[in-house]
């Protein structure tokens, strides 16, 4: 049986200072971090002593990968709901905590949203009467800029990378039909003249998308990303590190992104696939395909020599999936009722898509957009080159309420605001992010440094303990909650955890 | 801002009318469930349009041209 797809998201937001003017956008995002973590929360710093980006999944370590020791000294953050928050580059970036199931990770990804939006409103007390800074949950500022929203999910280290791949690849290139957020035109440099580029496209990333397989993820990016940082027991574990998905502000696109992925790989991890071969001739060009193709029509090759959509993909991989549940159970998808319930979902969702994809403009993003764009152009008869069509665009994303058209849209919800409130201040319970979160909200000024894999306590005599967290599944609230409780201080928490 | 926020009450209140009109009309066939809400979502792109210039960024031209990012990941 498959280990638990332990979950979780990282994404790195688009920025905008206001009034504009000759900004450094490094600056603006540890002013945006920095005001929330001063005021809602002390800053902790963050322990780099496991971390190895660099380190290649196909087994080689990559000299010029990023030494974590040039980001160190930016702001970082980790927060009581077990999430970190900091400085990636020239962005604000979140990464939730450890989740044990797609709805739950909605759940932290929308108080991902929520802690950027607080923060917002944090930095405008802190900036000069007037001035504010604005956030984008998109991927790409229309002129070949990219940022991401990546996926992480927890496989045992015993399967063979190459079977991850030669399995997951038919899954990314085709399900951008539900995942996708959309965009407007292309920023991709393969389309010979200009007017063979999409006027509209289906995925903000597949642009981006130029090899298989490989270690990048600022340039060639590739459809399977080759990092290996589990951030825990590396003979056990592996972090499968996702890089092709749009940030999606649909609450149903994330649901099914991470849903349909976690039983892809949980099948994929038990060997369910057989003699079942989905190998995509090229699969680079039939992503950019896919994306271009808003009738959801076009078909591509596969090595075997049969042609399929990215529909039929995607119903073969459904139907494989219903066919694991009933023989090998949901359990590593958390639990039946959940699983059941992604499946259903799922196979709803592909219904709609093949009988009029217009009818999905409530769940998926991509459909919400497309359907207001063309409204928009019924009414004013604005050509695809509109700016006002851009900015509607730009503005699907942005993060404040009153500007947000996202908001606008009266998406279907998978979570309550007292859901999202609730994860903002709380850590998932079925993780060793409780350990974390819990820790952080009862001892912040004795918790040093903490880490996805450790926690550095000061308990007042030399030397700081270290407790590392290696088992991603160690640390919930039914196996620890009640010692955590009983401990009066951190010392005495040590001291029952040692015993 | 006022203004929007008025608007946008009243959106959500026209939203709820049309809902108590289809639950007083018994349950109705799914084809005719899936054509009403396809009228209904027609209904508040609409509204939403009716006040898009006051949502939208003033001067878009600018503004697009000023979102520049740094490549990120």
């Amino acid at each position: 049986m498959a280990i638990a797809k332990i979950c979780g998201t990282e994404t790195e937001y688009g920025l905008r200072m206001l009034p504009p003017g000759d900004h450094n956008p490094v600056s603006i995002s540890s002013l945006l971090v920095s005001s929330y973590v001063d005021e809602v929360q002390r800053q902790i710093d963050w322990d780099f002593e496991d971390e190895s980006p660099g380190n290649d999944a196909r087994g080689f370590s990559l000299e010029s990968a990023m030494a974590p020791a040039v980001e160190a000294h930016l702001l970082n953050a980790v927060l009581a709901n077990g999430s970190r928050y900091y400085v990636d580059h020239a962005h604000p970036e979140l990464s939730t905590p450890e989740c044990t199931d797609a709805l739950e990770l909605v759940r932290y990804d929308k108080a991902g949203e929520a802690i950027l939006r607080r923060s917002m409103d944090a930095a405008r007390r802190v900036l000069h009467e007037g001035a504010s800074i604005v956030v984008y949950k998109n991927n790409s500022d229309g002129k070949g800029n990219s940022y991401g929203c990546h996926e992480n999910y927890l496989m045992a280290r015993s399967v063979p990378f190459a079977q991850i791949v030669h399995h997951v690849v038919p899954h990314f290139v085709s399900r951008q039909i539900f995942t996708g957020a959309g965009k407007i035109g292309s920023e991709a440099r393969w389309w010979d003249r200009a007017e063979q580029a999409p006027h509209f496209q289906i995925s903000q990333r597949a642009d981006f998308f130029e090899e298989i397989v490989g270690l990048e993820t600022t340039l060639k990016r590739p459809i399977v990303n080759t990092r290996d940082e589990p951030h825990a027991d590396p003979q056990r574990y592996r972090r499968l590190h996702v890089i092709v998905g749009d940030a999606n502000l649909s609450e149903v696109s994330t649901y099914l992104k991470v849903a349909s992925t976690a039983i892809v790989l949980a099948m994929i991890e038990d060997g369910f696939f057989g003699e079942m071969d989905l190998t995509v001739e090229n699969p680079v060009q039939a992503m950019h395909d896919v994306s271009a193709d808003l009738e959801l029509a076009k078909s591509f090759r596969l090595v075997s020599g049969r042609t399929v959509t990215a529909l039929g993909i995607q119903w073969e991989l459904l139907q494989l999936a219903k066919k694991y549940a009933a023989e090998r159970g949901l359990d590593c998808v958390g639990g039946e009722e959940r699983g059941s319930d992604a499946l259903a979902r799922w196979e709803r969702t592909l219904e709609l898509l093949e009988q009029d994809p217009s009818s999905l403009s409530r769940q998926l993003d991509w459909v919400a957009k497309l359907e207001l764009l063309e409204a928009y152009r019924d009414r004013t008869g604005a050509s695809w080159q509109d700016r006002r069509l851009a900015m509607l665009d730009l503005q699907y994303h942005d993060l404040r309420p009153e500007r947000s058209l996202f908001a606008r849209l009266d998406m279907e919800r998978l979570t309550s605001d007292e859901d999202v409130d609730r994860a903002v201040r709380e850590p998932p319970r079925g993780t060793r992010a409780w350990f974390r979160g819990t820790c952080l909200s009862r001892w912040p000024t004795q918790i040093v440094s903490a880490n996805w894999d450790s926690l550095v306590f000061d308990v007042g005599s030399d030397p700081l303990r270290r407790v590392p967290m290696m088992d991603p599944l160690k640390g919930t609230a039914d196996q620890v909650g009640a010692l955590v409780a009983q401990a009066a201080t951190p010392a005495e928490l040590l001291r029952l955890l040692s015993e | 801002m006022m203004p929007e926020r008025e608007l946008k009450k009243r959106s959500s209140a026209s939203r709820q009318d049309e809902g108590d009109v289809a639950a007083s009309a018994g349950a109705p066939p799914e084809a005719a469930t899936a054509a009403r809400q396809g009228e209904r979502i027609k209904a508040d792109l609409d509204d939403l349009l009716d006040e898009i210039d006051e949502v939208l960024e003033d001067n878009a031209e600018e503004f697009i041209r000023g979102y520049v990012q740094k490549g990120g990941e």
